[in-house]
């Protein structure tokens, strides 16, 4: 899978947890999901599962609690999806 | 002791939602109670029941496509609908900034049944197949008894006591009671109270298997729920929400609100299923004690009592509470008051029954009206036995109304009593 597929599904993941849609507007890879997207950090959890079952990976914990930027979600992607 | 009235009013009920089209369907005495093809495929001996006609456009008027995903409980979507429109129709400021202080004087006790009911069955099943992981975040919010009081008090900002009574079939009117005596005794402005419950087969087959369902009228819907009536054979099941803001007569008047009647008198006890009470059926002592008690905190004599919501579920409880009534006032025949029970055209609804039929109450009070009691023209003679037909109201009747009470017994043998009063500046 491109990177530039990876971002546009992981970007349909996300949308779904975020409020206020404009703020995907201005995504870029450093954007931070809490601090920028203002996504609920209860709601992160939820971006995981979905993330495992958009893509059919499975993400261990150490990888989850590394799921907190755009740039760091595709790449644990990427990396799930090339093992 | 603070006066409380009440300020605005919120309804999803299976014959109608929201107040103005809910007041149109009771005075019409519309029945909310249809065939339901999943509980015939299930086997249920009770076939019919009342869903709330909830549509998706309406559930997007008050909730994201955020919320929508997190919040798929019935109840808790019910109580939500009915506890903002009580908000909106009370004049107060909606929607409620996210930013800054809640409301320290305002709060809420919204009760509650089964109300995730389905939500509690799909998580069982990723726990049993070995899935924990995959319940997210969503489940507990939606599962926790208290779920509807937390999700209210989150959309209004909500900073005085926020917490979920639980009492059966009595929840609803319980905790405008419990808001009553909060605000009288000082401690809050404002009070969302109210109740709400779920449906389906998983609320309702415990239900069934007790026997204590209608399953002789499932080819006629409308006529299984027969309160009063010789041939009342069970109650039919019914869910929904309503909500009442209780708010403390000066701060109503301060800021100018309509007030649609004062609460002059509440009362909860038990039975303690003792004296012919049981886990299901009332020691009628304690609901006698009931009504005395709410009459001495109301200050009244029995005989200014006009009509009575009562909780009549359309069994043989129906004759037991008329003549604990007519002892407990000391009134009969003709001279018994107005008794109707909205239970004939939404069906029993469970722990949100109370609070529906408290705003059917207050309604017909401030409108002057008594809807119509359906499907008792075979009225059970051990009724007829000890009031006067008459005051039984078949079709609407429009009639003064000054003091309407409403009562609601439940499983675990407990009572709740609400004497409504209509305001006069």
């Amino acid at each position: 899978m491109q990177e530039q597929e990876i971002i546009e599904k992981l970007t349909e993941v996300i949308k779904t947890y975020v409020e206020d849609k404009s703020v995907l507007e201005g995504i870029t890879p450093e954007t931070h999901l809490v601090n920028d997207l203002n996504i609920n950090s209860a709601h992160l959890v939820d971006i995981i599962l979905d993330t495992e079952e958009a893509f059919d990976i499975e993400i261990d914990d150490e990888s989850a609690e590394q799921m907190l930027t755009v740039k760091a979600a595709v790449d644990i992607v990427s990396s799930k999806l090339s093992s | 002791m603070k006066r409380v009235v009440i300020t605005g009013m919120g309804v999803v009920a299976p014959n109608a939602i929201g107040l103005g089209p809910f007041e149109q369907a009771i005075q019409q005495g519309v029945s909310g109670i249809r065939f339901l093809p999943d509980m015939e495929r299930l086997k249920f001996a009770c076939q019919v029941g009342g869903v709330p006609p909830i549509t998706n456009e309406l559930l997007g008027q008050y909730f994201s496509d955020l919320t929508l995903k997190q919040l798929q409980a019935h109840g808790i979507r019910f109580g939500c609908i009915a506890g903002i429109d009580a908000w909106q129709d009370a004049g107060l400021s909606y929607p409620v900034e996210k930013e800054g202080q809640p409301d320290w004087n305002a709060g809420c006790i919204f009760g509650a049944g089964m109300s995730g009911m389905s939500v509690i069955r799909s998580g069982i099943y990723k726990v049993d197949e070995g899935k924990v992981k995959r319940l997210g975040s969503s489940l507990i919010q939606q599962t926790m008894p208290s779920g509807v009081s937390a999700h209210l008090s989150g959309i209004l900002g909500l900073g005085n006591q926020v917490t979920t009574n639980a009492s059966a079939c009595s929840t609803g009117t319980e905790a405008i009671v419990m808001g009553l005596d909060r605000i009288r005794q000082n401690k809050a402005k404002i009070m969302l109270c109210g109740s709400c419950d779920s449906y389906g087969p998983y609320v309702w087959g415990g239900f069934d298997s007790m026997r204590v369902l209608c399953r002789k009228f499932n080819e006629t819907p409308e006529a299984a729920s027969r309160p009063m009536s010789e041939s009342a054979a069970g109650f039919v099941p019914g869910s929904g929400a309503g909500a009442l803001v209780l708010e403390e007569l000066d701060h109503a008047l301060e800021r100018g609100a309509t007030i649609y009647a004062e609460i002059i008198g509440g009362y909860t006890n038990s039975g303690g299923h003792r004296q012919g009470g049981t886990m299901t059926a009332p020691n009628p002592v304690g609901i006698q004690r009931c009504i005395d008690g709410a009459l001495a905190d109301a200050n009244i004599s029995p005989d200014e009592i006009d009509a009575i919501s009562g909780h009549l579920t359309s069994t043989m409880g129906d004759v037991l509470e008329i003549k604990n009534w007519s002892e407990a006032l000391g009134r009969k025949g003709s001279n018994f008051p107005k008794i109707n029970a909205l239970k004939s055209m939404i069906g029993h609804c469970l722990s949100a029954a109370g609070a529906i039929e408290s705003v059917a109450s207050v309604l017909q009070l401030q409108k002057n009206f008594l809807h119509p009691s359906l499907n008792c023209e075979d009225l059970h003679p051990e009724i007829a036995d000890i009031i006067d037909p008459n005051c039984i109201p078949r079709e609407k009747m429009s009639i003064p109304l000054e003091i309407v009470a409403k009562s609601s017994f439940g499983f675990g043998d407990v009572n709740s009593i609400l004497v409504f009063k209509s305001y006069k500046s």
